[in-house]
């Protein structure tokens, strides 16, 4: 069983939770640029956290499922429909072989996840699924997908499957069946256009002019057209330096806010280089990430400070809520 | 912490995930040499919510799962953290003493095509192209730090003499395994970029392979040293690097 790919739509790519461990030999993490809306993906289809996911970017591809298959899509609303009929997304649907999956205008956020149950049939590299594109290696083929693409599914997962029968009756004319229960929101993340975004202050923080330590707290900033997946370029005042001083490169992550010589930040996505070696002015909190991977160019962002032990207990909140999530749709396929 | 572990390193937090292990302020070998006890040790001794580490020229980052380091929420993360590091800073320097570095060879070809810069840099330095590949082969490079791309290695340790500027216009393709000279560094390039490096020779060599166990040929902390090859010598040991 697997997906044709029809349309390969503007920038489809599998990922999963990324490449760890390889870091050191400059091999970088790649993954979900949205790692709240991938993980709950998997969840709701039944599979393990590893397992890969699509990344569907503001335009979706078209797709048409060769055998029946359980799905779940998360993340941004890019209109998806099935066979012409709307679906509704952050639950589980069962969906009947021949159909086909299309996406229209973005309404809300830039990245949906679709995951299905059993995961993917392809090959990891390095210990992961997730697409490297530069380097041209993991997810399918190394490279995002293209029209003509056919990608292998594995066989759904029994809590796919168990999950999925609490969706019982008929598929009533309907060529899908959705799950009539989806997790409460109250545990995403305040997904929002032009959203400000919690940092803590990073290494180099002090080491710029006094004006620009109150301007990146200050005012708001224009995500450029040049944003990808590496990093987002990001337009608004200028930010300066007291002196000029030569780094020395070391480690930088996903959500370090860097800043050029010539003034203009740039946040650090999902894939980053490994090392770098311009002044670290903050770093995105790991649990609003999710919301800036949402954030298409165009909108604006801000900052608003916290301190390292708020953007800690904030992450261990979301674990917490994630394993109440997942004992809830443990539940689900127990009863 | 006593006054004089205070002085050896410095701990600060990279993100709420992320604590970066700073020894010294400069690139020499004597920091290098602690950077890479330090990873090793790492590597060897995984603490509970460890993720990765990434060594760089004065520095070891440690990657964490803020989530299993406090034991699902039990402990202050950073806190926790922050303790074993230090617990382990003191063993590893005990036990990185006198620990030699690996040397890798990497066979280059200096001739003609392979070495299109060759010309450039000799008439730059004002020596001959055989006085430039003697100094290259003659020099061991520390490799400080693997970034940029997977598996390009920062070196250190080049003759101040071979230093030529970059080229004014970058080449929109660089064959992998290129040898190159950037300003007082020299380098190999893994995979096929652009790149501004003035090019004096070609290594058979893979420097990046997904499908080895360790993907990248050179890690941080190995010491290389350049040995001249013929032309016919390289196309034979590109096959058999190529050889599966």
């Amino acid at each position: 069983m697997g997906l044709e790919i029809i349309k390969p739509g503007l920038l489809t790519t599998l990922q999963d939770k990324g490449r760890y461990r390889h870091q050191k030999e400059g091999i970088i993490t790649s993954g979900a640029m949205d790692t709240f809306a991938s993980r709950v993906a998997n969840m709701l289809a039944g599979n393990p956290e590893h397992e890969a996911v699509l990344e569907i970017t503001l335009l979706g591809p078209t797709i048409r499922f060769t055998e029946d298959q359980l799905i779940a899509l998360t993340g941004a609303d890019l209109s998806a429909e099935l066979n012409g009929e709307k679906l509704r997304l952050w639950r589980p649907f069962f969906v009947k072989s021949g159909s086909v999956l299309s996406f229209g205008a973005p309404q809300s956020g830039c990245r949906a996840y679709m995951a299905v149950s059993g995961g993917f049939d392809i090959p990891q590299v390095m210990g992961s699924y997730a697409t490297y594109l530069q380097a041209g290696i993991g997810g399918y083929q190394g490279r995002a997908l293209q029209a003509g693409d056919f990608i292998p599914c594995n066989s759904p997962t029994a809590t796919g499957i168990a999950l999925f029968s609490q969706a019982t009756g008929t598929t009533d004319g309907h060529d899908y069946l959705a799950a009539t229960w989806t997790p409460d929101p109250q545990f995403y993340p305040n997904y929002k256009p032009n959203p400000t975004l919690r940092a803590i202050k990073g290494p180099e923080f002090e080491l710029f002019s006094d004006t620009s330590q109150e301007q990146i707290w200050k005012e708001r900033f224009q995500v450029s057209s040049q944003s990808n997946r590496m990093g987002y370029r990001l337009q608004g005042v200028s930010l300066y330096l007291n002196e000029a001083t030569e780094l020395i490169s070391s480690a930088v992550t996903f959500g370090t806010v860097q800043v050029p010589p010539e003034g203009k930040p740039i946040v650090l996505m999902a894939d980053h280089q490994t090392t770098g070696g311009y002044p670290r002015i903050l770093q995105v909190v790991s649990v609003d990430l999710p919301i800036l991977a949402q954030v298409a160019p165009g909108q604006t962002i801000a900052f608003e400070e916290v301190s390292l032990e708020e953007a800690q207990q904030l992450y261990i909140r979301q674990e917490q809520n994630l394993t109440q999530l997942a004992h809830a749709i443990h539940l689900k396929h127990s009863k | 912490m006593k006054q004089k572990d205070m002085q050896l390193f410095r701990l600060y937090p990279l993100g709420d995930s992320a604590i970066t292990v700073q020894f010294g302020d400069s690139i020499d070998e004597a920091t290098h040499t602690k950077v890479r006890a330090f990873s090793s040790y790492l590597d060897r001794h995984p603490f509970t919510g460890f993720r990765e580490q990434v060594p760089a020229f004065n520095t070891v980052t440690v990657y964490y799962d803020p989530w299993q380091a406090s034991e699902r929420g039990f402990y202050n993360p950073y806190t926790r953290v922050t303790e074993q590091l230090q617990h382990m800073l003191k063993v590893a320097r005990e036990n990185g003493k006198g620990t030699k570095p690996r040397v890798v060879e990497i066979p280059v070809c200096y001739n003609g095509s392979f070495g299109p810069d060759l010309e450039y840099v000799a008439r730059h330095t004002k020596l001959t192209p055989q006085e430039v590949i003697a100094s290259h082969t003659r020099g061991k490079y520390q490799v400080y730090m693997i970034g940029f791309a997977p598996g390009f290695p920062y070196l250190g340790g080049m003759a101040k003499k071979l230093a030529t500027p970059r080229k004014q216009n970058p080449r929109p393709r660089i064959p992998a395994g290129s040898v190159g000279i950037a300003g007082g560094q020299t380098g190999v390039y893994p995979i096929e970029t652009p790149g501004g490096w003035q090019l004096i020779g070609r290594t058979p060599l893979r420097l990046f392979d997904p499908n080895r166990e360790q993907p990248s040929l050179l890690q941080a902390g190995d010491q290389v040293k350049f040995v001249a090859i013929s032309e016919k010598e390289y196309w034979q040991r590109k096959e058999k690097s190529h050889g599966a």
